[in-house]
């Protein structure tokens, strides 16, 4: 085993950058903050911010958990650099419901006993939201389709589908 | 993630001035496939220069009847652009095939040309690989080759383009427009990406210093006589074991034009002249495109995992046809294969 003393050095160590200021709208909130380069808008969010509703699971952009709207559509937030998006507008799980009731997706996924765990439920949730924003998807194939990149280990698809078609009659197509 | 610095580029000469200052930097777009690679250690540029707030992200039409999508258009809005549903469908199809909307959205029509493979050996870097680190041997070769190349390998890589949307750019004749410091010039999409041969470490004949600004398209968009076929180990969200871009023109039931590109076989989109000249001017039915796939699979070669894909291209290039010619092009929702 190599010791830790004797493990290498990269031979040529890049400089730490200076953090870079990002202004960033948050579940409606302007929000100012300090960020490396290389910090992701999920870590941005959950380490930085304190808003834990968005999962990492994968941190590789395969399971969806970190899924969250960003100028309202809908992105892997792991495989965004928090710098990019700075004068974005980031809407996350937290942001879904008004002080008077939950989001019609939150109710219908509380309805349809949409999940089990509950771990991929934020960013079903969000990639959802933006689902119905887009417009596209009207059959329950459609549905599907495109939201195959929100992973569901318990395998709550069925009913997953069925919460998403409770809010999109509900909402008539409006995100 | 190792450390990097980051600059935004104010415009495109700007953008080619700063990568030319730089080898070791690389330009960030939609992020979606560099992000993944630096943070498995393939990728380690000292600096990200991103170009993604640059103002190339429109569709227009071209003088020749074509047009000319922007570099920066996220693939989501080109697969659902009206233009592009209306007279290219078969690009539309290949896009919506490939990834999730979420990666849709964020990834580039630029991006998307330059994406690397998925062989598992290029990702895991206790492993050798000649694409990843020259001269470090090949470990699909004799590895778990399942997803490998059966077309246009050589010793060195065995790799696979894993795009989609390239597939069908390739079957449409796209043209790739980039600049680099001496101006702009215009890439056949056959010439962008290369074989493997003994430098699998170059995926395009892009140079380091230029930079994609827009991919146009010919004016004949084959939109009536279409279809793009996927065969991948899950309904959705997986890369190809096999794709098929396949698009006729016919009059009456004979073919006038026909094209045929390939995905998830080779190291770049896979034509075959020779094939789709076998299909020009014969009755469209099941014999003619028997005999254009024998003839495009005529050199390929099988690994120790991935022979299966040989009959599976062999049927799903006929398949594909068939569906071209009948006018019922492969849903990218229901995927009953019809």
């Amino acid at each position: 085993m190599v010791q830790p003393s004797r493990a290498k050095r990269s031979r040529n160590p890049i400089p730490v950058p200076d953090k870079i200021s990002v202004a960033m709208t948050v579940n409606g909130i302007e929000t100012k903050l300090k960020v490396a380069p290389w910090t992701t808008l999920l870590d941005a969010l959950r380490d930085h911010l304190n808003l834990t509703g968005t999962k990492k699971g994968c941190d590789h952009g395969q399971c969806g958990a970190c899924t969250v709207l960003v100028d309202g559509r809908r992105i892997n937030s792991c495989l965004t650099l928090a710098v990019m998006k700075d004068g974005a507008k980031v809407a996350t799980i937290e942001g879904l419901a008004t002080e008077a009731a939950l989001h019609p997706l939150q109710q219908a996924f509380i309805d349809h006993d949409a999940f089990q765990c509950g771990y991929c439920t934020p960013g079903q949730i969000c990639s959802a939201a933006g689902l119905i924003a887009e417009g596209k998807a009207k059959s329950a194939d459609e549905i599907r389709e495109l939201m195959s990149g929100n992973i569901c280990r318990c395998g709550a698809y069925p009913n997953i589908v069925a919460a998403i078609q409770q809010a999109m009659d509900k909402m008539g197509g409006k995100p | 993630m190792i450390n990097f610095q980051y600059a935004r580029a104010n415009d495109v000469a700007d953008a080619v001035r700063q990568i030319a200052t730089d080898p070791t930097a690389k330009f960030i777009a939609g992020g979606t496939n560099l992000i993944d690679l630096m943070k498995q250690d393939v990728e380690r540029p000292s600096r990200l220069i991103d170009i993604s707030r640059l103002p190339l992200k429109s569709v227009e039409e071209t003088a020749d009847g074509g047009l000319r999508i922007g570099a920066l258009m996220p693939n989501s809005d080109l697969a659902w652009h009206p233009l592009i549903e209306q007279r290219y469908p078969l690009l539309s199809s290949a896009i919506l095939a490939g990834a999730s909307q979420q990666l849709r959205n964020m990834a580039s029509t630029g991006g998307n040309l330059l994406q690397r493979t998925r062989c598992f050996y290029f990702y895991d870097t206790a492993t050798p690989c000649n694409k990843r680190k020259p001269g470090s041997g090949c470990s699909a070769i004799d590895g778990i080759n399942r997803i490998s190349a059966i077309l246009g390998t050589s010793e060195a890589c065995i790799a696979t383009h894993p795009s989609d949307m390239c597939v069908a750019l390739a079957a449409l004749e796209a043209r790739v427009h980039v600049v680099g410091p001496n101006g702009e010039r215009v890439i056949a999409f056959n010439d962008f990406h290369r074989l493997p041969e003994n430098t699998p470490q170059l995926d395009t004949n892009l140079q380091p210093n230029e930079i994609v600004i827009a991919v146009e398209l010919p004016a004949q968009g084959f939109a009536k006589n279409y279809s793009y076929l996927k065969i991948r180990d899950r309904l959705s969200y997986a890369f190809a074991l096999v794709s098929v871009a396949a698009a006729l023109e016919l009059e009456g039931d004979t073919i006038r034009q026909a094209r045929m590109a390939l995905g998830g076989v080779a190291h770049k989109p896979w034509r075959d002249a020779e094939a789709e000249a076998a299909l020009r001017g014969q009755l469209a039915n099941q014999t003619t495109f028997a005999h254009a796939a024998d003839l495009l699979l005529r050199d390929v070669k099988g690994f120790t995992h991935n022979t299966f894909k040989v009959e599976l291209a062999r049927r799903s290039i006929v398949r594909a046809l068939i569906q071209a010619a009948q006018a019922t092009p492969q849903s990218q929702s229901d995927k009953k294969l019809r």
